[in-house]
């Protein structure tokens, strides 16, 4: 008799847990399609012919499925008068975001090893100040920024974009290493000190080799937000340095002209691939870095 | 000291047309399909005349991405060699010193005898030439679905009044009367042709060139704000922040009648292999006087002589008559020059071209307001926000009118 | 001695550059711009003083307020719902999904796209005619409306819908990697003692990812703070300027009108708004760590 009430309930409880199981996936899968869905519209657009396009829905599947548009975007779209589709800019935008990651990054891991484990007075107010600079909204920083590069001299170059990714970017660097390096205790540092380890020392061979999964969280940050960037790169580019967002920019937001939205769509997909491949391929190692203790504040 | 200097430059770029390389790195933001081809026609040409071009384009809200730049580029003292820009922002560059003179080309080509008085009056700072002006688009049209029309019994509408009956008999039909995109400055392109058939040219320019405080209050604002009004109603309820060119294509597929929309929206028909006079049908709108929007190059002052070379050969070129000829085929505009042959430009074209010569004669050739012909940035801009904040909103009319004085007055 | 001196200031000279750049081009750059807001400069910056008459028509301008208004709306509504279904969808995930890795990656993506690249179909979407709306009407279903986007009192609202997609993702990690580094232990004595998941989550896992909350709040404020890309590709401030944000009106006054004045006292109230959010955090945050 107890026998039965129990194996009941222990039934009902793991048709519960199933149900409940099941519940878990259909929400899973339902914000799997929220996140999805704008992808699906740029992907099944760009497949589509402009005359399918002008006739059909916006957001249905193509009916015939064609490759023009992400031949056109890649090689031959206009971006002016120049009709080489984003290929060149891409260049240009793969020569400014990997300097410029690989120096704020490098530049961000002293800092923060800095602030973190070599304690000084005045530490905390650098560290505050900088992270205060990360909030710094780009547009206020334009036009000055334009006056100190011309003063630099390296207004429009490569070089001079790089420079101004570096410094808006070195913020949440510092701000990511230090909030690392906090978490490894001081006495590893002072042990290190007392067997005669200097500076440089202590930083290659006891805090780099700790450092991959927040060296990962960082470049996989500093990338996405150079590789978007637009507003920097369109203020301070000239011709042959211009980055790719300013070429999608220039094929997605003709004023008056015939709009090509399948090429639009090819282009943007295009333009977002290596970032999407760089989430896709370390999307791994960001969790695994962010558990590592980037987020323990 | 600085116009000994203009006058420097001015005598080299004359003399450096002789011997040096002419080049040129051109800001615009003519970056795809017709546009850009129609750029590429100056390019060739340029080439074509030993220069060398380097293409500098920056795309995005009618030119405000490429005056970000270009704002960068003058602050670190790397200005691009030539710029395109427009109306009274010609003469605001100037004031700050840094445009360069092309009088001497101008003089040498005949600018003033070709030019529509007016039109040549933005090209001008302080009496010398700062610009070549390319093209002239008309900003006042309304464009219709021929077969919509015939079959409803329509004619193009000459008054307003005309327009809104004709708008309430296609609405009881189930078609949408005015296909229209919400953003700011198609707003505002609707309601300068309101304004200008409402208030007449005279109180048009009072208005919006002036700056005229009666006339921006007066009880004839008040019905241009009426007639807007009455327009909310014939949109359709997506019209917010559509492109003009989907709601050209409405008009196309006949799910609606009428769009007001500058020239280039014959580029979208012409696309789709519409032809005019036949699918589609163009017009001015109800009222007297042209709207005109001229795209333009300004120099900029840059040292080397290739450079100057390069401008000169430049600012020759674009007023050109064959370039501008092949260009405007291109565009969709007409000709800034009104002694180029039109015999291969379509009818809209033509009609457009014979308004422009009339109404430049009776006085009522008119900058446009909502495309920068009119106002500088601040004052127009303070305008749209009215006029948009209007139209996407049940504010009255006489509210409206009552912002509009005293967003004009905080703008200066 | 020198070599004595360079050994004990190393760690400073090694921030030396770091601390120069960041004084000139961050705050020096704020200097710069709180000079210009009290100047009269239009196309081009000009260094005469002349009061505070930018405050004032900024504190005049209809536009200005709702922009500044819509931060607020925009600001709070994206950074709580945010964070809370970062912190569902993580609790989800961590529930030892089958294919978890691809579904991370789903719910994660969006933050490596630019808006530049997502704008134009989120428009579609959004849009009633074509979307969304659109869709299920077909299905049958006539009555469903879905028009915010062409509503000027609902617009702000599709901004953070968008702003939510693109970020929620990014928030959902950073808690993951919390859940992850929660003591198993504890957890598991909490299992053998019987407490519900539930309560084991409310009271054990999540109080104890306080300083998460804090950096996903501190991640998440700084987009919203310069979300700029967001509207401008969704709603281009529209319909009229119903959701317009500080970012949009600057970048329009300093680049669009030539009314940089006009641009650099709105930027210096942002700032402030800035100073106001970030402040109370660093002093939080330095001040524990200084026990």
């Amino acid at each position: 008799m107890t026998d039965a009430v129990y194996s009941n309930t222990g039934v009902r409880s793991q048709m519960t847990r199933i149900a409940l199981r099941w519940l878990l996936y259909i929400l899973l899968f339902a914000f799997a399609l929220f996140y999805l869905a704008p992808l699906f519209v740029m992907v099944t657009t760009s497949l589509k012919s402009l005359e399918e396009i002008r006739t059909g829905d916006l957001i249905a599947l193509p009916r015939d499925v064609t490759f023009d548009a992400w031949r056109t975007a890649w090689a031959s779209a206009c971006t002016g008068i120049q009709c080489e589709g984003v290929r060149p800019y891409f260049w240009n935008s793969v020569l400014i975001a990997v300097p410029a990651v690989m120096i704020s990054t490098l530049v961000g891991a002293i800092n923060g090893y800095v602030v973190a484990q070599w304690r000084f007075p005045g530490a905390n107010i650098f560290f505050a100040l900088m992270l205060f600079g990360c909030f710094i909204p780009f547009q206020v920083v334009l036009l000055p920024m334009a006056r100190m590069l011309g003063l630099m001299g390296i207004a429009g170059t490569i070089p001079g974009l790089i420079f101004v990714h570096v410094i808006y970017g070195l913020g949440f660097t510092t701000l990511f290493f230090r909030n690392y390096y906090v978490t490894i205790p001081a006495e590893l540092t002072k042990a290190a000190k007392v067997d005669g380890a200097g500076f440089f020392r202590i930083f290659w061979s006891i805090f780099l080799p700790l450092s991959l999964p927040i060296i990962v969280v960082t470049v996989i940050w500093q990338f996405t937000q150079i590789w978007n960037d637009f507003l920097f790169g369109v203020s301070f580019s000239q011709a042959g340095t211009q980055p790719i967002t300013v070429a999608l920019n220039n094929i997605v937001n003709s004023t008056t002209g015939v709009k090509e939205y399948n090429v639009d769509m090819a282009a943007a997909i295009i333009a977002g691939l290596p970032t999407l491949l760089v989430y896709v391929v370390a999307g791994k190692y960001f969790i695994r870095g962010l558990t590592a203790g980037s987020v323990k504040g | 000291m600085k116009n000994f200097a203009i006058t420097v430059s001015a005598i080299a770029m004359l003399a450096g047309t002789a011997h040096a390389n002419p080049e040129a790195e051109v800001l615009h933001w003519w970056t795809s399909g017709g546009e850009a081809k129609s750029v590429a026609v100056l390019q060739q040409e340029f080439a074509d005349n030993g220069g060398t071009w380097t293409d500098m384009p920056v795309a995005g809200g009618g030119g405000d991405a490429a005056m970000q730049a270009l704002r960068a580029r003058v602050l670190a003292g790397n200005a691009p060699t030539a710029v395109q820009l427009k109306g009274p922002a010609i003469q605001e560059w100037y004031e700050e010193g840094v445009l360069a003179d092309i009088s001497a080309v101008a003089e040498a080509e005949g600018w003033a005898d070709v030019l529509p008085a007016s039109i040549a009056g933005h090209m001008k700072c302080d009496g010398s030439w700062c610009a070549a002006p390319v093209n002239v688009h008309r900003v006042d049209w309304i464009w219709a679905n021929a077969d919509v029309l015939e079959s409803n019994g329509i004619a193009m509408p000459n008054t307003w009044e005309e327009f809104n009956a004709a708008a309430e008999k296609l609405q009881a039909a189930g078609i949408i009367p005015l296909a229209h995109g919400g953003q700011a400055w198609q707003d505002a392109t609707v309601f300068e042709a309101v304004a200008l058939g409402i208030l007449g040219p005279d109180g048009f320019r009072k208005a919006f060139v002036d700056l005229d405080e009666a006339t921006l209050t007066s009880p004839e604002m008040v019905a241009v704000f009426d007639q807007m009004r009455t327009m909310r109603g014939f949109v359709d309820p997506n019209f917010p922040g559509r492109d003009w060119n989907l709601a050209t294509a409405m008009v196309m597929n006949g799910e609606a009648a009428f769009q007001i929309m500058g020239d280039w929206a014959k580029g979208e028909f012409l696309a789709a292999g519409k032809a005019p006079g036949e699918d589609f049908l163009c017009a001015s709108v109800p009222g007297d006087g042209f709207l005109y929007n001229v795209d333009s190059f300004a120099m900029f002052a840059v040292d080397g002589d290739d450079k100057q070379a390069g401008q000169a050969l430049l600012a020759e070129l674009i007023v050109g008559q064959n370039f501008q000829k092949v260009f405007n085929l291109n565009k969709g505009s007409i000709p800034a020059r009104t002694d180029v042959s039109l015999d291969d430009f379509d009818s809209c074209a033509n009609l457009s071209a014979d308004d422009m010569a009339a109404s430049n004669e009776g006085g009522s050739l008119l900058p446009s307001y909502a495309h920068g012909m009119a106002l500088r940035g601040a004052q127009s801009g303070a305008i749209t926000d009215v006029v948009t904040s209007h139209f996407n909103s049940d504010m009255s009319s006489e509210d409206a009118v009552a912002q509009l004085a005293a967003a004009v007055a905080n703008s200066m | 001695m020198s070599v004595k001196f360079l050994e004990d200031h190393l760690p400073k000279l090694m921030l030396a550059p770091s601390f120069i750049a960041m004084l000139i081009f961050v705050y020096g750059f704020i200097g710069w711009t709180a000079w210009v807001s009290l100047t009269r400069s239009r196309l081009l910056p000009k260094y005469e003083l002349d009061g505070i008459i930018q405050y004032e028509r900024l504190f005049a301008s209809l536009r200005w307020d709702t922009a500044f208004s819509n931060l607020f709306i925009f600001g709070g509504l994206f950074i709580v719902i945010a964070m809370i279904l970062g912190l569902i969808l993580a609790i989800f995930l961590d529930q030892n999904i089958r294919s978890e890795g691809a579904i991370r990656t789903i719910y994660l993506y969006p933050m490596a796209l630019s808006m530049i690249v997502t704008g134009t179909a989120w428009k579609w979407i959004l849009n009633p005619g074509l979307g969304l709306e659109a869709m299920v009407r077909g299905w049958g279903f006539e009555n469903f409306t879905f028009d915010w986007l062409v509503n000027p009192d609902m617009a702000i609202y599709t901004v953070v819908l968008a702003a939510i997609w693109q970020s929620s993702g990014f928030v959902m990690a950073l808690f993951l990697a919390g859940l992850r580094s929660v003591d198993g232990e504890i957890i598991k004595a909490a299992q053998i003692d019987g407490i519900p998941n539930w309560r084991i989550y409310s009271a054990i896992i999540i109080p104890s990812m306080a300083p998460i909350f804090l950096s996903a709040f501190i991640v998440l404020a700084h987009l919203a703070i310069k979300s700029f890309d967001l509207v401008i590709a969704l709603t281009g401030g529209g319909p009229g300027f119903s959701t317009d944000l500080p970012a949009t009106y600057m970048f329009a006054m300093a680049f669009s009108r030539g009314d940089i004045g006009q641009a650099a006292s709105s930027a210096m109230v942002m700032m402030g708004v800035v100073f106001a959010i970030v402040v109370p955090y660093l002093y939080s945050e330095l001040r524990v760590k200084n026990d």
